[in-house]
């Protein structure tokens, strides 16, 4: 067999089998390379991206966003940053968007991962839009739940009283005072992240997060029966009566059977 | 030398460019190699970027498209690897890496370590399968070259070890191990460059065999006709770099225009 000469027949059978399993390790090494650059959700783009998916394959990295950027909030993500590599983000509490009412980052960008569109209405540009993230208030940290005044936040908001209002309670501990206390309303900010950069704590108590990330869906099955406008939802619904039947056991037997517990 | 002055006048000068618009907002060239505005209205954009884009699924704008045919039909033209020993500032990385390489004799200790050329056609075909697979610009995301290029200009973070990787590969592992070998972009530049009219041109008449040429060129396989016979350098993979020019002694290599009907 050793001296035997290889047939032209096998030997173009083992030379593709090798092509191909060498194709085939670079290929995984590659794909894991990129799951894993790719794998931090916790990043903030500038105003008008496109959701996470759609900006990724979308923006071709070439930093026109980052350098029409008057306050240099933008950066492009190096390696050591561990966000997906070129790609622009901000760090609020560095420094956040400051909400230019011209958005010069916007227009600049050639790709469209930064969408015009959505950051304008008929034709206008308008900044308070922009969905970058969602302030997230950590009321364990947050001065203002201790019932110590403070409401740097809600002074920083360009928004003030329509993304942060401040609710007011009384202090049961002192009997005297007051809690006024910041609340964010999720469908008005912006993520610009003004707040993250005012607060006064070591790390900041309130913070900006993907909206994907933390914000919640209830789902189209609940109604509020109190909103008329969401009621509407179920005019024309129609549905079957689901009938279920009563156990015919005793109510005692069911309490003795504990073979459902386990 | 003046061939070898001018290309890195032309990298240094386009990286300067880019540097200026984002430092000291002087708009001629804004962005970085990826994708650039040239005069605040010209769209330029890496055609190999926009393919991946393409196959990953996006939309692409008009902007970009537009970017990418002025730069393809440019490369297209004057010779697709141009790029690569005129604009890539990977090139200056891997010219240092072979000139110590050179002075070294490296080459002389080292056991042949056997590459196709064709590896980067086959890493530019996966990263095309790749970014259809996974919906991601697979090479932009993991590219060297990008990293500098967009390092200089907007800040390098670890990007330097990428660099040092090449800069080492190409010392100890490989000659011209990167550019000649693995880059999936100057493959990609090396078909978009096939039918290109910018050529090195052999006369054998003039030629004296002293193989010079060969020994500079990253690129040998292209200069098969020398001391063979008088034939244009017609292989996609010749970067225009003049370096066989400038060594040679006997002027019998020199630029020429590529005469595609009076084949010879
Ligand atoms: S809106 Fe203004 S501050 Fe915010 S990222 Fe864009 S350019 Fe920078
Ligand atoms: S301008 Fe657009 S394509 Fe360029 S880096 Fe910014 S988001 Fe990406
Ligand atoms: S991120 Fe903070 S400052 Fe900005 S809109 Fe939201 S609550 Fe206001
Ligand atoms: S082969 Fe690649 S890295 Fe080398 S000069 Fe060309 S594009 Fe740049």
């Amino acid at each position: 067999m050793s001296k035997e000469k290889f047939s032209s027949r096998r030997k173009f059978l083992l030379t593709t089998a090798r092509a191909a399993g060498l194709a085939g390790i670079g290929a995984l090494v590659w794909s894991s390379m990129l799951e894993e650059s790719t794998a931090s959700s916790l990043i903030l783009r500038p105003p008008g991206a496109l959701p996470e998916k759609d900006f990724l394959k979308t923006c071709i990295k070439c930093g026109l966003c980052v350098s029409a950027c008057p306050y240099d909030t933008l950066k492009l993500a190096a390696p050591g940053d561990h966000k997906p590599m070129g790609t622009p983000f901000f760090d609020a509490r560095d420094i956040p968007c400051y909400m230019c009412t011209d958005i010069p980052c916007v227009p600049v960008c050639p790709t469209g991962a930064l969408d015009e569109q959505s950051v304008s209405t008929d034709g206008e540009l308008d900044i308070n839009l922009s969905r970058m993230g969602v302030a997230v208030i950590d009321s364990s940290a947050c001065v203002a739940f201790w019932g110590i005044q403070c409401d740097a936040c809600h002074r920083a908001c360009p928004l003030i009283d329509e993304a942060i209002i401040i609710e007011y309670d009384k202090n049961e501990r002192t009997g005297k005072h007051a809690f006024l206390t910041p609340v964010v309303v999720n469908d008005v900010c912006t993520g610009c992240g003004m707040c993250e950069h005012a607060c006064i704590t070591e790390k900041a108590a309130i913070t900006i997060i993907p909206r994907d990330v933390v914000l919640g869906h209830a789902g189209s099955h609940y109604v509020k029966g109190w909103d008329k406008k969401d009621e509407a939802r179920i005019k024309d619904a129609t549905g079957a009566t689901t009938h279920t039947e009563l156990s015919k056991q005793s109510a005692l037997d069911s309490l003795n059977d504990d073979s459902e517990l386990y | 030398m003046k061939y070898l002055i001018s290309r890195r006048i032309t990298q240094i000068t386009v990286m300067a460019l880019y540097v200026a618009a984002n430092v000291w907002g002087l708009k001629i060239l804004e962005g970085n190699l990826s994708s650039s505005v040239l005069l605040g209205t010209v769209p330029l954009s890496d055609p190999y970027a926009v393919l991946q884009m393409c196959v990953a699924g996006s939309v692409i704008t008009t902007d970009v498209l537009i970017g990418a045919v002025i730069i393809a039909l440019f490369y297209g033209v004057v010779g697709g690897r141009m790029f690569c020993s005129w604009v890539c500032p990977i090139n200056m990385v891997t010219d240092a890496a072979n000139w110590l390489r050179r002075k070294l004799g490296i080459s002389h200790v080292q056991k042949r370590v056997y590459m196709s050329r064709n590896l980067r056609l086959w890493i530019l075909a996966m990263s095309l399968v790749l970014s259809f697979a996974m919906g991601l610009t697979a090479f932009e995301l993991v590219s060297p070259i990008s990293m500098l290029h967009r390092g200089l200009v907007f800040g390098m973070g670890f990007g330097f070890s990428a660099i040092l990787i090449i800069f080492f590969f190409d010392l100890f592992v490989h000659e011209n191990g990167w550019c000649g070998y693995v880059c999936p972009l100057g493959g990609f530049y090396s078909l978009v460059g096939k039918f290109s009219l910018i050529r090195v041109k052999h006369n054998v008449d003039n030629c004296t065999e002293c193989m010079k040429c060969k020994v500079v060129c990253p690129e040998k396989e292209v200069l098969h006709m020398v001391a063979k016979h008088s034939a244009t350098v017609t292989m996609g993979a010749c970067t225009n770099c003049a370096r066989c020019i400038e060594v040679c002694d006997d002027d019998a290599l020199n630029f020429s225009i590529r005469n595609f009907i009076d084949k010879k």
